[in-house]
């Protein structure tokens, strides 16, 4: 009985998580003019509005630019700062707690916030600007996934690799980052996809020629509601899904070589 | 007197207000197996880790060949590390794992290749140089551990408990191989262990390590024939000590009165001058027991108390009234049941005196 319920319990949390993608990605492939049903027939021509319509194609580039702008610094400085924070270090709770931060900040505010530095530094509407913004929102996703995987690295590991003769700086690039490269690699996934996804500091910071997809179809939504925000959606979908299947994939292979977690 | 390969001079360690080491000086020949033998927190694993350069010594100097070392990073000591759990590096495959301190070394590829190929050989695991780690048993990867802290010939090989993790078949197979190879390429070893039988069966000298000083230092039959304190008398294998008070020293042999009233005549050590309080230890298989003394020359009356089968001896244990004892009697002469009174009788020469 109460196994019933939890496995009915289950169901109705997981179709209440993934209902509005099932309610939208049909839509993408829809041939009339309108983000309702029924759809009169199935046609490509909404993918065909991305790409050739200038808005659309302008903003995935964006989107694409600033994401890959933004996975290398926040995965850098992201790696960096847990390698830091690595161990007993002074003060090490407040900063790790500062690191996570702009996870829990509200964006608006950092938005506010940054809108104004931004000004001053010269950097606002630029994309500059927004790789910075969106950077900030990154790196707590990347601080904690290196630092898991770094805690799992044994630390005698490093030392026997001292004890061969690797400087500290060779040990580090022979041992410490390819053994928390699973971290990193996530890491990075996940501030792509943070980057990908992120609309409100992109309002704020972002001027006319750094409209992201997701600023586009936040304001085509309200503008004229056009199916071609279903197909954005759906290119979406498949690139994250197609993303985290590449980790997915390579941990397996790694996994089943060296027997790492 | 030759320049020693290592030398601790005063070496004190301390955690905080903990001591861990205490002005402790050893001195280690070219080419000698030292074992650092001592029960678990005695401080051996620190004092290595001193001499690999991952620890900082409080006070004191550690030279190598004469020179101070204190100073260098690990990296510059030229030492081969084995660690407990072996520290193979899992993302490389063993080949690469062995070529590792050969590549910081600057060797060039193609004596990379043969070096890496003959240390495999020499371990015997010349088949899995492709494998990772992960990939193979507890005993490949200590071999590979073992191959990887000795291809680049370094001046000294250190060793802390590398095989505590094995069974014991494959603990006691790898302690011969090791000793093997220790001969074969004459090399330095300090070996870290909690094994005394592990330590006498490998050493050249053994050092007892009590609380962060070393008790005595000595060969393995100085150690076990004469230990210098009840803790290594204790400590390696098993004893009998029997309190008693000198009563005349005769040159080299001495009578000591026990506590329940027997004379026995030992062994005169260091410890044994007239009225002095004593300890008498007599390893349990150089004690006899039959109907009477025979030709030895120390015997007491007892009572078996127990005796149990060990397999290839007889653990039996006797009280005399004043003293219990433990014998290792051989199980072919007699069997000897409980309360059955018996002569325990032991040579003069298997009798060692410590001080109490
Ligand atoms: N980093 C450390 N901080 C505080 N105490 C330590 C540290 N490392 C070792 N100790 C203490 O030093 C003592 C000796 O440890 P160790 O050298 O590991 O002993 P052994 O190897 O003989 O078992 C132990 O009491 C241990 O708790
Ligand atoms: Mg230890």
């Amino acid at each position: 009985m109460l196994k019933t319920l939890q496995v009915l319990f289950g169901a109705a949390a997981v179709f209440f998580l993934i209902v509005p993608l099932i309610a939208i990605l049909p839509l993408a492939f829809t041939s009339g003019a309108f983000l309702t049903y029924p759809m009169p027939g199935i046609s490509m021509r909404w993918f065909n509005e991305l790409v050739t319509a200038d808005a659309w194609r302008r903003s995935i580039v964006n989107s694409l630019v600033i994401g890959c702008g933004t996975t290398m610094l926040a995965t850098v400085l992201g790696t960096t700062a847990a390698l830091g924070l690595r161990g007993r270090v002074v003060l090490g709770g407040l900063f790790r707690t500062m690191f996570l931060l702009p996870m829990v900040v509200p964006a608006v505010v950092l938005g506010v916030g940054m809108q104004i530095l931004f000004v001053r530094l010269g950097v606002a509407n630029s994309y500059l600007g927004v790789i910075a913004a969106h950077t900030v929102v990154a790196i707590p996703f990347v601080v904690v996934s290196v630092s898991g995987s770094l805690e799992g690295i044994d630390r005698r590991v490093e030392r026997a690799a001292l004890s061969l003769g690797a400087s500290p700086f060779t040990v580090l690039q022979r041992v410490t980052l390819p053994l928390a490269m699973p971290g990193i690699a996530s890491g990075a996934v996940l501030a792509f996809a943070t980057s990908l996804d992120e609309v409100v500091l992109t309002l704020f910071v972002a001027g006319p020629n750094q409209r992201t997809l997701a600023r586009q179809m936040f304001s085509t939504i309200r503008e004229n509601i056009s199916p071609a925000i279903a197909a954005a959606a759906f290119l979406f979908i498949v690139g994250t899904l197609l993303a985290a299947a590449a980790a997915i994939v390579l941990k397996k292979q790694r996994q089943r070589r060296t027997g790492l977690a | 007197m030759a320049i020693p390969r290592i030398r601790f001079d005063q070496i004190t360690k301390s955690y905080g207000s903990l001591r861990v080491i205490d002005g402790l000086s050893l001195d280690i020949a070219k080419g000698e197996f030292i074992s650092l033998l001592g029960p678990s927190g005695s401080g051996k694993t620190t004092l290595l880790m001193i001499l690999a350069g991952f620890e900082s010594a409080t006070g004191g100097g550690v030279w190598l060949d004469g020179k101070r070392i204190d100073h260098l990073p690990p990296y510059r000591r030229d030492m081969g590390v084995v660690f407990q759990n072996y520290a193979l590096f899992p993302h490389m495959t063993v080949a690469d794992n062995i070529a590792f301190p050969l590549q910081m070394r600057g060797v060039r590829k193609a004596e990379i290749a043969e070096r890496v190929k003959r240390a495999l050989d020499m371990v015997q695991l010349g088949a899995m140089s492709e494998r990772y780690p992960a990939q193979l048993s507890g005993g490949q990867q200590q071999r590979i551990a073992l191959a990887r802290a000795l291809v680049f010939e370094p001046a000294v090989v250190l060793m802390d408990e590398p095989l505590g993790a094995l069974d014991k078949q494959l603990r006691e197979q790898m302690q011969l191989d090791i000793r093997k190879l220790h001969m074969r390429l004459g090399l330095t070893v300090v070996f870290v262990t909690h094994d005394q039988s592990e330590a006498l069966t490998m050493s050249d000298r053994i050092a007892v390590f009590n609380k962060g000083i070393i008790e005595q230092i000595g060969t393995p039959r100085e150690i076990y024939d004469h230990p210098a304190t009840r803790f290594v008398a204790e400590f390696i294998g098993e004893t009998n000590l029997i309190e008693g008070t000198v009563e005349r020293v005769e040159a080299d042999m001495a009578t000591v009165r026990l506590a329940g009233g027997s004379e026995i005549r030992v062994q005169a050590g260091t410890a044994a001058t007239t009225s002095a309080k004593v300890l008498v230890s007599v390893r349990p298989e150089r004690i006899h027991l039959g109907p009477d003394a025979g030709e030895r020359g120390n015997a007491l009356r007892s009572t078996v108390v127990d005796s149990v089968y060990q397999g290839d001896h007889l653990r039996v244990q006797l009280d005399d009234g004043a003293h219990g004892f433990i014998v290792r009697s051989d199980r072919r002469t007699a069997e000897w049941p409980q309360g059955a009174a018996v002569v325990a009788s032991f040579q003069p020469e298997d009798c060692w005196v410590i001080a109490s």
